[in-house]
């Protein structure tokens, strides 16, 4: 359609086309503006200096014991499992949910039946995968635990009873839906763990 | 009927966006001949979103807090991501709020914008002049450098000036015995949530009184006497958009650029948008060596420094800065000139403007300036100035030779 | 009315105060150049070496050294004193009231020093030390009278004496002469402080240089989006007149 303004011929799609134009541009100034303010949320250099890789000696953790780091504001347990503790793990698979680590719950190279690097170290993330509690340790096989005779060793979440087993794999019909997060971790030697990266300067 | 158009409909029969769109944009005559001046009233609109968008973003971060507020400013310009941007469009858009709105209030007196029936318009406009400087006084406080501290110092000891009741009244505002932690918290409260409303509900008031009347022009000739008889379109007016959305577009374009040559070359233009002794934390103990306020409030403060201490006290300088915009809200009564608009006013408004322009920018620069002897009578003979415009206004609008008015607008 | 009074004396004081500091030394100008990156990193070691023994930056991490050119491990291994991780801010040992009983005055936190300061004056101020044995740290310094801060560089630059001329009654201090040779020639010194002070521009805001970059782009778009606009308005204001 063509207009008639002041006499003249109004070129209708010379007028769509500069419109369309400053409207691209514009949208490109508007998306310009708003992403700074949107790239501000993400966490800032203090929350990431936080978030850094953490090192942690484990030289003192003994057999059967468990440390907890704090990395990301989050726990994260390192467990040094006996040979007991080990041998049990494969016996219960038909008790778990993902007894293969099928889930991407954890990085490449820890999607093995001990869920770890080196066998007798577990390295996870003590943050339940159901509501973001932390399960309590229950290291101790049996009666001792207090969860009855046949338990395995493992974790028990207080909040809603979910449980772990030592390679904080979920068990069948608790809340929690996958197995508890194992984070990207790698050792600078045979006593210092590095959590938080895989590959020096990732 | 196209589902656009059905929506629209049914939207239309619930809320009035099309009458609403109609009224305000599409089907709001403006007189033709808008010339560079009318470009700061958009801009101002253009201003205060920026400055409501990038404050958001600041108090996302930001601390009120004596011991934390000067190094949340620091960790917004160093470790937010963009943080530096936000700050910098921030401290920038305060400075620039003022030169848009100082240039709009001087279109107002080159055109008589403020004459009847525009009156409201001008009043609602001073208060909004009002709101934003005690914005920006509140603001300032927030960054809690040395010049914040004693900027809020020096005001706010100005109520103590007011007699009988000023000691306690000063104590109030702070909330302590000095600028504090608390008046810090309570300085935020009124930046961030309080005043901004009272601007928002301001501009609203400002356009609807605007619109009710339409615009004024540079010929102050009123569009709406001369209408087309059939449509009752006034004959010199055009629909404000598309018209002056496309043309406002370039306005703010190169509005832009001027923000962005000042936001990213030098955020601190020279020490007038930043000042250097701002980097410094607040110390009470500590006075700078020469404290004056942001370039905006200077021909104010200048007025104020100019009025010497009568029956020993500061109260008469005080009442003097008060009067200087006070008298603005009577300027609509005070103009007695037949004719509206600059263009056709006669030799004696031309000179008067001119000389307050003059006074009113020598005041703002003494303001700046550590005052001497020499320079105090400066300040007071543009103070006089200042105030005689206002004064003598009646007077010389009423025996100047002005020139005939044009039916129609010119140009 | 006791407030009152300290507002009047505050107005009144306001310009003899600004007397006192318009009676300021000539300022050398610093040498700035931010795109001089070896400049940078030499200022900052510069300045992890002698001023974060006693200053602090407290806003300024150490990873954003990477912003100059040095890799974590380079941070890490020749400039990583005073902290455990890059992360980190470079804060300092020495507390509040330790720095107020050494030197009369906590020393300031050196992360906006420029920005409060300007270079000029830093620079200027860190070549004017000279020996005045009135001064318990046996310091003074021509832009900084009775300065609480010792000649940290003195091993460096050498130790400056003051040379006075007659002016009517009193003696002015003219120039300052160097009386002990320091480590490096004069020359050498301007050039390590000019270094410093480079830095210390930078760190004042490290985000200037991507600041500078991104303005030119801003403008560059700004320009393009006048023309397509212009052409709109011309094209639609072609019906008015």
């Amino acid at each position: 359609m063509s207009q008639e303004a002041n006499g003249q011929k109004v070129d209708t799609s010379k007028r769509k086309f500069l419109i369309a134009a400053t409207s691209a541009v514009g949208g490109v100034a508007a998306a310009g503006v708003a992403v700074p303010l949107v790239m501000s949320m993400l966490p800032s250099a203090r929350a990431k200096a936080a978030g850094a890789p953490v090192e942690v000696d484990i030289s003192k953790v003994e057999p059967g014991m468990l440390l907890t780091v704090e990395w990301r504001g989050k726990p994260v347990w390192v467990v040094n499992r006996t040979k007991e503790m080990l041998d049990g793990l494969s016996k219960i698979d038909s008790q778990l949910t993902d007894p293969n680590s099928e889930q991407p719950q954890q990085p490449e190279y820890c999607k093995n039946a001990t869920r770890s690097i080196k066998p007798e170290y577990l390295v996870a993330v003590g943050i339940c995968t159901h509501l973001g509690c932390s399960p309590s340790e229950k290291l101790k096989l049996g009666v001792d635990s207090g969860l009855g005779a046949d338990w395995p060793g493992g974790f028990f979440c207080p909040c809603h009873g979910s449980r772990f087993d030592l390679a904080a794999r979920v068990f069948k019909n608790v809340p929690a839906p996958t197995n508890l997060v194992i984070p990207p971790h790698q050792y600078l030697s045979d006593t210092r763990l590095l959590i938080g990266v895989d590959t020096k300067g990732a | 009927m196209s589902a656009l158009q059905k929506m629209m409909g049914w939207v239309d029969d619930r809320f009035p966006l099309t009458a609403t769109y109609k009224a305000h944009l599409s089907e709001y005559y403006a007189p033709k001949n808008f010339n560079f001046w009318y470009f700061f009233g958009s801009l101002a609109l253009l201003v205060l979103v920026l400055q409501i968008v990038t404050g958001i973003f600041l108090t996302m971060n930001y601390k009120p807090d004596a011991e934390l507020a000067f190094a949340s400013v620091e960790y917004i310009m160093r470790d937010v991501d963009w943080g530096w941007l936000i700050r910098y469009m921030h401290s920038t858009g305060a400075s620039m709020f003022f030169v848009v709105v100082y240039l709009h209030m001087f279109r107002g007196l080159m055109y008589g914008s403020y004459r009847k029936p525009r009156e409201l318009i001008w009043i609602f406009g001073v208060l909004i002049y009002l709101a934003l400087m005690a914005e920006a006084f509140l603001g300032y406080l927030l960054p809690w450098g040395q010049m914040s501290f004693w900027g809020a110092q020096v005001i706010v000891n100005l109520f103590a000036a007011v007699p009988f009741i000023g000691e306690d009244l000063s104590i109030w505002i702070r909330g302590d015995y000095v600028i504090s932690d608390a008046t810090l918290n309570r300085f935020f409260a009124f930046h961030v949530i309080a005043l901004p409303l009272v601007l928002l509900g301001l501009v609203v008031v400002h356009l609807v009184a605007l619109h009710e009347v339409g615009s004024n022009n540079p010929d102050g000739v009123e569009i709406k006497k001369n209408k087309d008889p059939v449509t009752h379109i006034p004959l010199d007016g055009i629909p404000f958009h598309p018209y002056y959305t496309v043309k406002d577009i370039v306005g703010v374009i190169v509005f832009l650029m001027v923000f962005s040559a000042i936001l990213f070359f030098g955020p601190e233009m020279g020490g007038y948008f930043l000042e250097a002794n701002n980097f410094i934390p607040a110390d009470p103990l500590k006075t700078p060596q020469h404290i004056a306020p942001l370039w905006y409030f200077t021909p104010f403060y200048a007025i104020l420094r100019a009025v010497p201490p009568m029956f020993g006290s500061q109260f008469p300088g005080v009442v003097a800065m008060g009067m200087s915009i006070v008298l603005m809200f009577f300027l609509p009564w005070l103009d007695r000139g037949k004719v509206k608009s600059i263009r056709y006013r006669g030799p004696i408004y031309k000179i008067m403007l001119a000389l307050f322009v003059v006074s009113f920018i020598g005041l703002g620069y003494l303001g700046l300036l550590p005052s001497t002897p020499l320079l105090t009578i400066a300040a007071q003979v543009f103070s006089v100035i200042y105030f005689l415009f206002f004064l003598l206004m009646p007077w010389y609008t009423s025996i100047d030779k002005t020139k005939p008015e044009p039916e129609r607008v010119t140009g | 009315m006791k407030r009152l009074k300290n507002f009047l004396f505050l107005l009144a004081a306001a310009p003899v105060l600004a007397f006192a500091a318009g009676a300021t030394v000539h300022l050398d100008k610093a040498p700035i150049n931010l795109s001089d990156q070896e400049s940078l990193q030499r200022g900052a070691r510069m300045f992890v070496n002698h001023c974060l023994n006693c200053h602090s930056a407290g806003y300024m991490r150490y990873s954003r050294l990477q912003d100059l050119g040095l890799t974590e491990d380079q941070i890490k291994e020749n400039l990583l004193f005073a902290a455990e991780k890059p992360g980190e801010t470079m804060k300092v040992g020495m507390t509040k009231a330790d720095g107020k009983a050494w030197f009369g005055a906590t020393p300031p936190d050196l992360s906006v020093i420029s920005r409060s300061r300007g270079s000029d004056w830093l620079y200027t101020y860190l070549r004017s030390f000279y020996r005045d044995d009135t001064r318990t740290t046996g310091w003074n310094n021509v832009v900084f009278d009775k300065v609480g801060m010792p000649h940290v560089l003195w091993e460096l630059q050498g130790e400056m004496v003051p040379v006075y001329k007659k002016e009517g009654e009193h003696e002015v201090l003219e120039r300052l002469e160097l009386a002990k040779p320091g480590s490096v020639t004069l020359a050498e010194y301007d050039a390590m402080v000019g270094d410093l002070v480079n830095y210390l521009e930078w760190m004042g805001d490290p985000a200037q240089l991507q600041r500078k970059q991104l303005g030119i782009i801003v403008l560059a778009f700004l320009a393009f989006f006048f023309v397509v606009a212009y052409y709109l308005k011309k094209e639609f204001w072609k019906d008015i007149h």
